[in-house]
């Protein structure tokens, strides 16, 4: 449900045939040139790198101008994506990429800017910028690599950390609730809401293809493995079982019944939220242009 | 008892000790493990306080804002970046005068992004009217905490104890964990002079015009102006404080004698370098080295740095040649804060101009750029001659 309360908040419906772009994964040989190293600082099982070549085969699928491509990052282990992409990346501080981002797009709304955050940098730090973003509706890619803790810091609790999971700052167990960043998304009013998985890949680089082609504000939550620290701490540090247990909570969008809680065990996957609405940097541009009229009378 | 733990862990034991009841902090490099300490102490039931896992360091001041304003001993601790981050809340504690104690492991701010130690978090906040002090080693990050909650609640002004990120918050070293019940002989229950408190309504901190008006009850109150001054006051009667602090405190503990600026072989010598934090007793071994070659030389370690012991810089300083100020940390545009702190204070306290010394600001360390003992010693060697390389900055490779 949104959020909003101006009468902006009447989406229009998308076209009803609207699929997800379908994206064939492009060979590791393609995908390579995208990369400045061959190196990470990514643990062994960190699904990052996972998500990082989804989102290269997203952008080449979609054949976009190399050029043209920004990519924002805030702080922590997603946030190194900026060193390892052979585009142009700007590292921001911890919370601010999305506000880096809007003014990278005001600036030149002919690139296609992501941003890659963590859920910490995202929800936590970065909250007030994730939900005037999508109530703006700016034409930006919000790619959150959510692995429901800080990593990089050594695994203290985060806000989608789950009530009674456990983290280096909640040993016992965490007492408060837990974000659905798609939910917040949607409800603050991001006009393309998307999840995905580390486990299923095409669908992955396909919702985050389809933030990219998006007009607005698109928010695509990446759900990662994090088997050294969330895993250790709560389900498995085996990455492979990390990711068999995605396999088993993911319910697709469309199976998803209405009215269904988020749990734990059980989340939707797929295109959760997709609608049309006066987007930010278009909007600014007409009321300039009207501006421009009336003042010449 | 003597453990052998990290710097981070001797901050927690000393938050422990003193008995703090609410804390709250972000996760930022490298002074997530205290807090993490902390968290697990007050889960574990061994320290009876509230642990707050903030979205932010500028809510982790700001929680700490509430709780000290509603009575309760807080704490919090950050670094670099989360540091900036809190720099708006940093100038309001100060101002509304609320014992808040802080540890910062110092570290490099961005951009580009470093987590590696320097002094720039830190020093970029001097002037908000907070207490800073510098340890050096392990055993003063324990004792300096325990010291600042008492000099916090005797003044009314927050204290920061700074510590050099990884150099100490991460090594490992023996020290002493004081013993709970002398803690408790030096340092009291928190009573606050003012607390919230519904059977005795007040407004905090509301707006104060530019000039001096009556209160609600009729009384001609202070205004903004005045309010800043009695900070500045109070921060420059903290110097005597702190003194009064480290000497209760070695009568309880049998450690201190040095809280302003801790000298070592300063007493016949010609030329004296000057530093803060864990680089102070790296220069110790430098100076050994110098003195076997005969020359004259000692090191200045400021432990105090705000308020400025301008007096007791200026007396140490007496009778020396030439002084190199060696710093983790810069103002930008012209020279390392510490360096044009102690030039004033030279000028103030050496009225014959002919008697002063010279001065030579060095840079090192920015970054965590390794500070080598050798390209210390080589440096100093160079400055006795007075022919230290431009531009002074340790180590760069340009």
């Amino acid at each position: 449900m949104s959020a909003l309360i101006d009468e902006q908040r009447i989406e229009s419906p998308p076209e009803s045939d609207y699929k997800l772009p379908r994206i064939n994964p492009h060979k590791t040989s393609e995908i390579v040139p995208w990369l400045r190293t061959p190196k990470t600082i990514w643990c062994p099982g960190c699904s990052n790198g996972t998500i990082t070549r989804a989102l290269i085969d997203a952008i080449l699928g979609l054949e976009l101008d190399a050029e043209k491509v920004v990519i924002v990052a805030g702080i922590g282990c997603s946030g190194r994506i900026a060193q390892y992409l052979e585009y142009s990346t700007v590292h921001a501080a911890h919370g601010r990429a999305l506000a880096v981002a809007t003014g990278v797009k005001v600036a030149d709304p002919s690139l296609r800017v992501v941003v890659a955050m963590g859920d910490g940098d995202c929800s936590a730090i970065g909250g007030n910028h994730f939900i005037h973003a999508a109530r703006r509706n700016i034409d930006l890619t919000a790619l959150i690599f959510n692995n429901s803790i800080y990593g990089m810091t050594g695994g203290q609790m985060s806000p989608t950390t789950h009530t009674g999971d456990k983290s280096t700052t909640s040993v016992h167990g965490n007492v408060e609730a837990a974000f659905d960043l798609s939910e917040l998304a949607h409800a603050a009013g991001a006009t393309f809401v998307a999840r995905g998985t580390a486990w299923a890949y095409r669908q992955l680089v396909s919702v985050i293809a389809g933030g990219i082609a998006h007009k607005g504000f698109a928010a695509v939550e990446a759900m990662a493995a994090c088997p050294v620290y969330y895993g250790r701490f709560n389900l498995t540090a085996d990455p492979a079982e990390f990711l068999k247990g995605q396999k088993e909570h993911a319910v697709p969008a469309s199976k998803f019944e209405e009215g269904e809680s988020r749990l734990h065990e059980q989340y939707p996957v797929g295109l959760l939220h997709h609608g049309e609405r006066a987007e930010f940097v278009t909007s600014l541009a007409r009321v300039r242009e009207e501006a421009q009229e009336a003042l010449r009378g | 008892m003597h453990i052998i733990e990290t710097g981070n862990v001797a901050a927690a034991l000393g938050v422990k000790l003193a008995g703090v009841q609410v804390v709250a902090a972000y996760p930022i490099t490298p002074q997530t493990p205290l807090t993490e300490k902390l968290s697990e102490l007050i889960e574990a039931g061994e320290m009876d306080a509230r642990y707050v896992p903030v979205e932010s360091e500028h809510s982790a001041l700001a929680v700490c804002i509430g709780a000290s304003s509603a009575g309760a001993r807080s704490f919090t601790a950050t670094s670099a970046n989360g540091l900036l981050y809190m720099h708006e809340q940093v100038h309001w504690a100060a101002g509304a005068r609320l014992p808040i104690v802080m540890c910062v492991a110092n570290r490099a701010v961005g951009a580009p992004w470093n987590i590696w130690n320097d002094h720039q978090d830190s020093i970029s906040q001097r002037d908000t009217g907070w207490i800073q002090i510098y340890s050096c080693d392990h055993q003063q990050i324990i004792d300096d905490t325990l010291k600042a909650f008492r000099l916090a609640e005797t003044t009314s002004i927050p204290v920061m104890v700074c510590y050099d990120g990884y150099l100490l918050s991460h090594t490992y070293m023996p020290f002493e964990v004081p013993e709970q019940e002398k803690v408790e002989q030096f340092l009291p229950p928190f009573h606050p002079s003012y607390a919230l408190d519904p059977s005795s309504p007040a407004n905090l901190n509301t707006v104060t015009l530019p000039e001096i008006r009556t209160d609600v009850h009729g009384e001609m109150a202070h205004g903004y102006m005045e309010i800043r001054y009695l900070l500045q006051e109070d921060l420059r009667k903290a110097v005597q404080v702190v003194e009064e602090i480290d000497a209760a405190f070695q009568e309880i503990f049998g450690r201190g004698g040095a809280p302003l600026v801790e000298p070592y072989r300063c007493d016949d010598a010609e030329y004296v370098v000057v530093g803060m934090g864990s680089l102070t007793y790296q220069l110790w071994d430098v100076i050994e080295t110098l003195r076997t070659e005969g020359h004259k030389i000692g090191v200045l370690g400021v432990r105090l740095y705000r308020p400025f012991p301008d007096a007791a810089v200026a007396a140490a300083l007496r009778g020396a040649r030439g002084v190199f100020v060696m710093e983790k940390a810069l103002s930008y545009g012209y020279e390392g804060a510490l360096c044009s702190d102690l030039k004033s204070a030279l000028y103030d306290h050496i009225p014959d101009k002919s008697r002063a010394p010279f001065v030579k600001g060095l840079v090192a360390g920015i970054g965590g750029r390794e500070i080598r003992t050798a390209d210390l010693t080589d440096t100093l060697r160079s400055g006795l001659v007075g022919s230290i390389p431009e531009p002074g900055w340790i180590g760069i490779q340009l």
